[in-house]
């Protein structure tokens, strides 16, 4: 049944995928913006800072499944990282009306909050468990190791994945340490046995060529 | 630990990592404040520490969201920040979004510029301190002007000052503003009060036109009053209203 095309070139052979395969001719699931366009949830955020439930529900589907990403990814406990996903998501309700446009898109802003949050959470942890230098190197080592594996494996944006493989291993671990772990600069030069100058330098030129990468603009 | 001016520029990028430390972070919002370029760079690397969230984004699962939607029913929505020192533009602005009466504006405008003035003739330390009360005041007041439950009632008192009260029930917050109000006379002052089933509490002072914002628990009273007392106050009224605004139940 394989009849030519009106246009004179055969048809490459239809193949089947084996069963339970994704097709491959149909687009991975991949979106690089998992979120509707900025001018979308620029205009739920006002909404919702006047109290409008329906909007804010639209902005949680929007914006939940990047806050609990990043949360999960810092606290690594899954029903911590819940607890937390939540009390950002509260979070963003309370202070819509603190959003300011014009000082960054509302996906940056929930980012920052949850990052923010995450970073509470495992350094308050830290704090609380155990203050050991050793115990606390050793927890380091761990998480670098651990980071380094995920980095490689989970990123679901293939362009966060190409940029992240145009920076140096050292700004790539500077960075990914701080962000994903959720380490200070300070931990971070630890962890890598780095001058703390050279680190911050790193974490600079690192996010620099992302940002250029990404032709992020704000 | 202090930094110089040049570590900023380091900084920024820990900042916007979440890599600083809690008073490290402080300073450099503080130092933000201060730097626009500094601004614009680290609301540049926010944007790609964002992306770098949403490239580990996953659904969290399904149980969460009803139980946020449940939960906010109870959380108050703070009010906008307002600049420290707002510009009457910026205010007025935010006021009217609000649906928040003219004249009440005005008067919030009028009340903040006024301060301006006044603290242009005194030392930092005092202006910094003038600025912060006046900061918690306006914080205060748009507090009770943006409550969802906010009403507002207008009047003109027998001494032909235009009056207005603002109330929300739920946070138990009542603001009160006068203008035209006719110098209360050597000696004198204006005192508000709430009357609960009749009984009248004090519950504050107004000496000129402006706002402030009523002690006591407006949430139970029926009305607030206005009187011409003697100056420091009195624990009742001792002479008419010269108005009586009852609250919106």
């Amino acid at each position: 049944m394989d009849a030519t095309p009106p246009d004179g070139h055969p048809r490459p052979p239809l193949r089947l995928p084996p069963t339970g395969a994704r097709p491959v001719n149909q687009p991975l699931p991949f979106n690089p913006h998992p979120t509707p366009i900025p001018g979308d949830l620029t205009d739920a955020m006002k909404k919702v800072a006047h109290g409008d439930k329906q909007a804010f529900s639209a902005l949680y589907d929007a914006l939940a499944p990047m806050v609990f990403g990043i949360v999960i990814k810092v606290v690594r406990d899954r029903s911590q990282s819940e607890e937390v996903a939540q009390e950002v998501m509260i979070d963003l309700w309370r202070q819509a009306a603190r959003y300011r446009p014009d000082a960054g898109s509302v996906t940056t802003w929930a980012a920052t909050i949850a990052h923010r949050r995450a970073v509470d959470r495992v350094r308050s942890a830290q704090a609380a468990a155990d203050r050991e230098q050793a115990q606390a190197a050793r927890e380091h080592t761990t998480a670098f190791d651990e980071v380094s594996e995920q980095v490689e494996t989970r990123l679901d944006s293939e362009q966060v994945r190409r940029c992240m493989r145009g920076l140096t291993e050292l700004q790539r671990q500077a960075v990914t340490l701080a962000y994903y772990s959720g380490l200070t600069y300070r931990e971070v030069a630890q962890t890598l046995r780095t001058p703390l100058p050279t680190i911050k330098t790193r974490m600079r030129d690192g996010l620099i060529r992302l940002r250029d990468c990404m032709g992020v603009t704000t | 630990m202090k930094h110089h001016a040049s570590d900023a520029h380091t900084l920024a990028a820990a900042y916007a990592l979440g890599a600083l430390e809690d008073g490290e972070r402080k300073e450099f919002d503080a130092h933000l404040r201060t730097c626009e370029a500094c601004r614009h760079e680290a609301a540049e690397f926010e944007a790609t520490a964002a992306r770098l969230a949403a490239a580990v984004a996953q659904p969290p699962p399904a149980a969460v969201k009803p139980q946020v939607m449940a939960a906010i029913d109870g959380v108050r929505q703070l009010p906008p920040r307002i600049p420290t020192v707002p510009s009457a533009a910026a205010l007025g602005g935010m006021l009217r979004r609000r649906a928040v009466p003219l004249a009440l504006a005005a008067s919030v405008v009028a009340a903040a510029l006024g301060g301006v003035t006044v603290w242009q003739a005194q030392n930092g330390q005092d202006l910094r301190q003038e600025a912060r009360q006046a900061q918690r005041q306006l914080d205060a007041v748009s507090t009770v002007l943006a409550a969802p439950d906010a009403r507002t009632v207008h009047g003109r008192a027998a001494n032909g000052a235009v009056t207005t009260v603002v109330a929300s029930r739920r946070q138990n917050q009542a603001v009160f503003t006068a203008g035209l109000l006719p110098t209360p006379g050597a000696g004198k002052t204006y005192q508000l009060w709430l009357d609960h089933k009749g009984t009248m509490r004090p519950a504050g002072f107004i000496d000129h036109d402006g706002t402030v914002l009523l002690t006591g628990a407006p949430a139970d009273a029926d009305a607030v009053g206005l009187t011409l007392e003697p100056a420091g106050g009195s624990p009742q009224p001792t002479t008419a209203p010269l108005i009586l605004m009852t609250l919106p139940a």
